[in-house]
């Protein structure tokens, strides 16, 4: 029956990352991009939340709870602290993710214990093409199958922790379908090239990835044989975008809210004006509205049925409505949310972003 | 546990309802829409049947309850799990509205008069003022609130009730617009309205009380019937009070409320919108998708059909725009159902109710506009009824609490103002 309440399980979960994002992530965030580097100890501290391990098959060593749903609340809560630190702590889910989704059982038993470690293994993704019409389903990477090899040819953008990582799941384009690929980063003809400079989650690296003739063995395509369900592992990263954007706005709106009634201008508090309390009372709404997007496509996925449609729908709401919120976050802040001493701009700068960042989390 | 399912007999009962829909309202939109204030023969002779069998369950526990021995008939029933009618409901009222909103709005149901008695009337009073909505001939629920001087600031209303203590009645006086169903109540059945009055005009509105006037009391009289931008089958009329008396038991509300002196009258009146306001989201919200089914049918017989996997650079204007229609009905239709779980769950959805209804408004008022943009000349034409949809969209921005309205109280509750602060 419809209900919109947390579970106890839910509700545990939510508070402690919350706590981290308050306690934690808030505390260093603008320092980290400043500097465009997240402190060790607290990306340590996010692993040791236990999303991944929670989410992974008993048989591989987690406690086989996955839920796109837990995940969405998970990535709001995590977000509302900070994007780039967000993305950055969740990065092992690109590869985790797609590898439950779509993987053999060979693959999974080799790769997923992994993600139940201590330490989160160094693997990334790279989805995102150099190119204005960049379309995940139409890929200018291309995978050529040749004996026990595929060749790998291309340019990818915007891969997280490149610089570092041992394995990039590769998306490429085998006649014309969207198939990903389990690339050794130290694999002949992949150069990893110069870290992106973007407009905002300036503490999360992100590299230009070159890949000329790379030749890996056949038996590393996801899913073996048949491949993947590339609208499937699309649809779960549109949902922790998704939800990402929801806690970014929430953060908006709650400071712009704060601010508002701390304020005085003509002798009383400027929320007590129509013209902030209303913008205020629209940013709420639509902070719920699309909350209740992403979560209707999350549950949607974790009934097994199809969401592409709804992803597609969510997605592009969601991607204006983040822009909207924080715009007028910063409009509330007046001058204070030009200036780079308070978070508002910031926001504005990340809420950009989600249009471009397909490919950047998965839930 | 977050869910979206909707149980499969809801799901049944809905598809029951959309035959109604295509059936005995579809065919009749376009007639009823151009002969204003016909009445909706067919909707009404089909849905009264269920209607009946409706409020009939509804009452079930009240009149088993004031059999029992040993009950005072005050306390609530204790409800195990969620309440399944109020969910049913609200989707019944989005698919009629699918089928036409004007002649939804003609249900012969207690609907807002009802939901007063529900919400500020005992559980005696309930079962006396409903009963007569489970049997005979059809009959029709009003409520009246709105004045000339007293629009959303129904704290101002005018309108008079006078106990006269050697009858033991009341005496209304004042003049009442915009009631929806009040002919069809009043004049041309045996059912009620309930009329909202002051008994203390010094007191704004801790003065203000709820009282319910049945079919054909004498000193009622319908001053004038509307003619509207849209919902034109719906009954639209201005009531007069001149000396109409009723009687002392019909004000809503325990001993308590009844006293002349007692302040507690118009929280009914608010808690009545807290079920209303998700019901008029939803009528919204069926409008909005029997123009975005309509929209994009034909734009599919045009050859336009939506391909999800498409990026943005690969859409045209066109699917952008059906995709954010999409977007808005659906993420209305999703805080309306949200309000609608709260209240069956037993919590309180004061602001939910409020941001549904606004949203609501505001999303069918763009998609139906949107629509006929899209249809091209044939939206704009009276053959098609996308353009009559856009009228009858309209009316969701301003009953049951205007757009602006309902903002301010989403406002307030999300500030933590008063009405002072924040005004």
């Amino acid at each position: 029956m419809l209900d919109f309440r947390l579970n106890e399980e839910q509700k545990m979960l939510t508070e402690t990352i919350s706590r981290y994002a308050r306690e934690r992530v808030r505390k260093v965030y603008r320092d980290a991009e400043e500097e465009g580097e997240v402190p060790e100890a607290l990306l340590r501290a996010g692993w040791e939340i236990g999303l991944l391990p929670t989410a992974m098959p008993e048989d591989c060593g987690g406690f086989g709870e996955y839920s796109t749903v837990t995940g969405a609340l998970a990535f709001e809560e995590f977000a509302w602290g900070d994007l780039a630190v967000t993305l950055k702590v969740m990065a092992p889910n690109l590869v985790a993710i797609p590898m439950l989704l779509c993987g053999t059982e060979e693959q999974k038993a080799a790769y997923l214990p992994q993600f139940c470690e201590v330490a989160p293994p160094r693997m990334t993704a790279a989805l995102t093409e150099p190119a204005i019409q960049f379309s995940p389903y139409k890929l200018k990477t291309t995978a050529m199958r040749d004996g026990d090899s595929y060749i790998l040819t291309g340019t990818k953008t915007f891969v997280p922790l490149a610089n570092e990582a041992d394995t990039i799941l590769v998306y490429a384009a085998e006649d014309g379908e969207t198939q990903a690929f389990l690339v050794p980063a130290d694999s002949e003809g992949l150069t990893i090239g110069v870290r992106n400079k973007l407009m905002g989650i300036h503490s999360l690296p992100t590299y230009l990835v070159t890949l000329s003739d790379v030749a890996i063995p056949a038996v590393n395509k996801l899913g073996g044989q048949d491949g993947i369900d590339f609208s499937l592992i699309l649809n779960h990263s549109r949902v922790a975008l998704g939800a990402a954007a929801v806690g970014l706005a929430r953060a908006g709106f709650e400071y712009a809210r704060d601010y508002a009634k701390e304020r005085v201008q003509f002798g009383e508090p400027i929320a007590h004006r129509q013209s902030i309390a209303f913008m205020l009372a629209d940013m709420a709404t639509e902070v719920d509205e699309a909350r209740l997007l992403v979560w209707e496509t999350a549950w949607k996925l974790d009934q097994g049925k199809d969401a592409t449609p709804e992803a597609t729908i969510m997605k592009q709401h969601v991607d204006r409505m983040v822009m909207q919120v924080a715009d007028r976050a910063l409009q509330i802040l007046g001058g204070y949310g030009y200036i780079r001493e308070y978070p508002v701009e910031l926001w504005l700068r990340n809420a950009r972003g989600f249009a471009a960042f397909d490919g950047l989390a998965i839930v | 546990m977050i869910s979206f399912e909707i149980p499969e007999f809801i799901q049944n009962q809905m598809t029951m309802i959309r035959m109604v829909a295509e059936q005995a309202m579809r065919p009749y939109s376009r007639q009823l829409d151009e002969n204003e204030h016909e009445r909706p023969q067919a909707f009404v002779q089909m849905t009264w049947p269920f209607t009946q069998q409706m409020v009939k369950s509804a009452l079930k526990p009240l009149m088993a309850q004031s059999n029992g021995n040993g009950s005072n008939g005050k306390t609530k029933p204790q409800r195990e799990g969620p309440d399944y009618s109020m969910l049913s409901f609200i989707m019944m009222i989005e698919q009629l509205s699918w089928g036409d909103a004007g002649q939804y709005l003609c249900l012969p149901h207690p609907m807002l008069g009802g939901a007063a008695v529900d919400s500020a009337g005992t559980p005696e009073q309930r079962v006396r003022f409903l009963k007569k909505f489970t049997e005979g001939d059809p009959k029709w629920g009003a409520m009246a609130i709105t004045e000339p001087g007293a629009g959303s600031d129904n704290s101002a209303m005018r309108t008079t009730a006078i106990l006269d203590p050697e009858t033991n009645e009341w005496v209304l006086n004042g003049e009442k617009i915009f009631i929806t169903n009040g002919a069809l109540a009043l004049r041309e059945s045996d059912g009620l309205c309930v009329v909202w009055a002051t008994v203390d005009q010094k007191a704004g509105r801790a003065g203000i009380k709820s009282f319910v006037v049945e079919g054909n009391t004498p000193g009622v009289t319908i001053a004038k019937q509307e003619h509207k931008l849209g919902i034109r089958a719906s009954d639209t009329v201005a009531l007069h009070f001149d000396n109409a008396r009723i009687p002392y038991e019909n004000v809503l509300g325990d001993q308590e409320v009844r006293r002349v002196e007692s302040r507690t009258g118009f929280q009914g009146a608010m808690k009545t919108f807290d079920a209303s306001r998700p019901a008029v989201a939803a009528s919204a919200i069926g409008i909005a998708r029997a123009a975005l089914e309509f929209t994009k049918d034909k734009l599919a017989e045009a050859g336009i059909v939506i391909d999800y996997t498409k990026s943005l650079h690969e859409l045209t204007a066109v699917e952008r725009d059906v995709i954010e229609m999409e977007a808005r009905y659906k993420g209305a239709w999703l805080l309306t159902l949200r309000a609608t779980a709260q209240m069956a769950h037993g919590e309180s959805n004061r602001l939910e109710a409020s941001m549904c209804k606004y949203r609501a408004g505001d999303a069918v008022t763009w998609i139906t506009q949107k629509s006929v943009e899209l249809l091209g000349p044939m939206g704009y034409s009276r053959e098609w009824l996308a353009e009559k949809w856009m009228r009858d969209a309209k009316i969701n921005d301003i009953y049951e609490g205007t757009k602006q309205i309902n903002q301010l109280i989403v406002a307030r509750s999300i500030l933590g103002y008063s009405r002072r602060e924040l005004k």
